[in-house]
């Protein structure tokens, strides 16, 4: 379990995956490739992505939960798919905000 | 968080694409990001406490922005029109420094021994300043509290303080408003407010995160800025409201023909007279117009009126719909606004109070002064407003600005709005001048086209509108309203030249 909080970042132990926390929701079994990702810089890679979990993360890409109580932001791309409490995190809809600066 | 976070995006995922300059001979984002870790290599190794830049635009400014970031040392641009004093004063409180200069202000910054100066051709040339140690990617620091940027406030009201932007303001901001490599690569946006305005620093970040390439105008000037919009192929600008009445005026002198290149102008960091937006909605006919409002304070834009409220605005035959135009908009997601009388109460829609503010990229802190968020994280603008039935934010000035005849608290903006509205009218501003008996009376400035009315058609306009004591005592005529380089008003200046026309303080 880690805590989500905003602004908080982790890593993935099985591919290159880094996320930061958008929107967080507390107390979260966060995993990347189905293995529990661990405080950015804290963890080395090691073995590979589970099958059924290695659909990839996108730079850039915002995921997700169903609820939308949960939004994190991919700030390094790799091969393991994201989850939060056993369920898969999905890329949220782009924002549509104007440009203002 | 570190603002370097949103740079190692951006040189990841489109390295060879070009963040600043022109298309041909510009930065890329993999050049931008070496030339950033060149600069922390220079600040790390010099051991300064900050980064400072006092010189106009130049690629200097995303290099020392990330580079600062990436050393740890907030990024500090200074006003290099300053007065010599004046900019001495700004300067020496900023501890030790490395200060990348134009050649008049060199000399005058090398007087202060805590600061070592680099001119920008110099700078630009070897960021690193010949150091090759010193700072690797990933290296920068992840405390979401470190400074990144201080702004001096322009001052318009006082002597300037330094707002204090930490990394988590401005990161939330950009993560909360902009998407990553959203724009096309064909998208290029124009800057052409100064470095030390936060809309300058707001520029960087955005572009650099949404992948959009920033073209600078140094100095502006409006033919410049029409030049550049042709010649780079510009699709995107933020203006101050002074710069966009006289592109206007540019445009009109060249005929009038619409600029169609641009497909998104925002506007923000003062008032926009009413018959400028107008005039600039023809002359950009298909662009869409964003007005933002936002503060140093608050990371940059917090509420926007969007494109199609503009263009509903300009072709609707329903008064709420047009006055929009004078709208700020909603709050962006993320963004709480209040509006609070003066014991602090919540007020309801349509009533005027003080506009208070609530956000992760609300900094509100001062390093002269602290914090000025309450226990709640809300921070007041000090500008005073409304919000009306349907959520939009109408700003109606500086709570300092408002004008205390026998009692009663006048807005400037609602004098001003209805003297604008008159069609001679280009812009207006209202000042209170001491008085015997009322305390202060109104004033009003206008500027007006070639054929001004006289002055009592202006006060019968205005007294069919508002309550008679908002009606001015005095009319005065002039070429042009004073307003600082980043265009805004200078009340102050008008009321020390207009103080004669009242009668002196009641005391």
């Amino acid at each position: 379990m880690v805590d989500l909080k905003a602004g908080a970042r982790f890593q993935s132990t099985v591919c290159t995956t880094e996320v930061i926390v958008v929107k967080g929701a507390g107390e979260v079994d966060l995993t990347c490739g189905g293995a529990a990702m661990v405080a950015a810089g804290t963890g080395s890679i090691d073995g590979a992505p589970a099958d059924g979990a290695a659909d990839g993360t996108q730079l850039g890409k915002r995921y997700s939960n169903e609820a939308g109580t949960i939004e994190i932001l991919a700030t390094k791309a790799g091969d393991g798919s994201l989850a939060a409490d056993g369920e898969a995190l999905v890329i949220a809809q782009a924002k549509t905000l104007p440009a203002s600066d | 968080m570190n603002l370097m976070m949103l740079l190692e995006m951006a040189a990841s995922g489109l390295g060879d694409r070009t963040a600043v300059g022109s298309k041909t001979t510009g930065l890329t984002y993999a050049q931008l990001f070496d030339r950033a870790q060149a600069a922390a290599r220079r600040y790390r190794n010099s051991g300064v406490e900050a980064a400072v830049l006092c010189d106009e635009s130049s690629h200097a400014v995303p290099i020392m922005l990330f580079g600062s970031a990436w050393a740890g040392v907030p990024y500090v641009p200074l006003n290099y029109r300053l007065p010599s004093d004046d900019l001495l004063t700004l300067a020496g409180r900023v501890g030790s420094a490395v200060a990348v200069t134009d050649e008049t202000n060199l000399d005058r910054l090398a007087s202060i021994d805590a600061v070592t100066t680099v001119q920008q051709g110099d700078f630009l040339a070897d960021p690193a300043g010949g150091h090759t140690i010193g700072a690797e990617p990933g290296d920068w620091n992840m405390d979401p509290d470190d400074v990144a940027v201080l702004l001096f406030t322009s001052g318009t009201t006082g002597t300037p303080k330094s707002a204090v932007l930490r990394h988590k303001h401005l990161v939330s901001y950009i993560l909360g408003t902009v998407e990553f490599m959203g724009a096309g690569e064909d998208e290029a946006t124009l800057v052409s407010v100064p470095p030390y305005h936060i809309a300058g620093v707001a520029a960087m970040l955005s572009s650099v995160y949404a992948g959009r390439r920033i073209v600078q105008l140094p100095r502006f000037e409006p033919h410049a800025w029409i030049d550049a919009v042709e010649a780079e192929g510009v699709t995107h600008a933020m203006v101050v409201p002074t710069m966009l009445t006289r592109i206007v005026d540019a445009l009109d002198e060249r005929g009038g023909e619409p600029l169609l290149g641009v497909q998104a102008l925002s506007y923000g960091g003062g008032k926009m007279p009413r018959p400028v937006i107008e005039r600039a909605l023809e002359l950009f006919p298909i662009t869409n117009f964003v007005n933002a409002y936002g503060l140093t304070e608050t990371s940059s834009t917090i509420a926007l009126l969007g494109p199609d409220e503009h263009r509903i605005a300009q072709y609707s035959d329903e008064s709420t719909e047009r006055a929009r135009l004078g709208s700020v908009g909603r709050p962006l997601p993320g963004i709480e606004v209040a509006i609070r009388d003066d014991d602090g109460i919540d007020l309801p829609a349509g009533e005027v109070g003080g506009i208070f503010v609530r956000g992760e990229q609300v900094a509100g802190e001062y390093r002269e002064k602290g914090s000025l968020l309450d226990a709640d994280g809300w921070f007041p603008t000090r500008d005073g407003g409304y919000i009306d039935a349907d959520g939009f934010l109408f700003v109606q000035g500086r709570n300092d600005d408002v004008i205390i005849r026998g009692g009663e608290n006048m807005s400037p903006g609602e004098i001003e709005d209805v003297a604008m509205s008159h069609p001679n009218i280009r812009n207006a501003a209202a000042i209170g001048v001491p008085d015997r008996e009322w305390g202060e009376q109104v004033v009003l400035v206008a500027v007006a086209d070639a054929t001004a009315p006289e002055a009592a058609e202006l006060e019968d306009l205005i007294r069919s509108r508002l309550r008679s004591s908002r009606v001015p005592a005095h009319i005065v005529f002039v070429d042009e309203l004073p307003h600082n380089d980043t265009g805004k008003l200078l009340r102050r200046v008008l009321r020390e030249q207009y103080a004669h026309l009242g009668d002196g303080p009641a005391d």
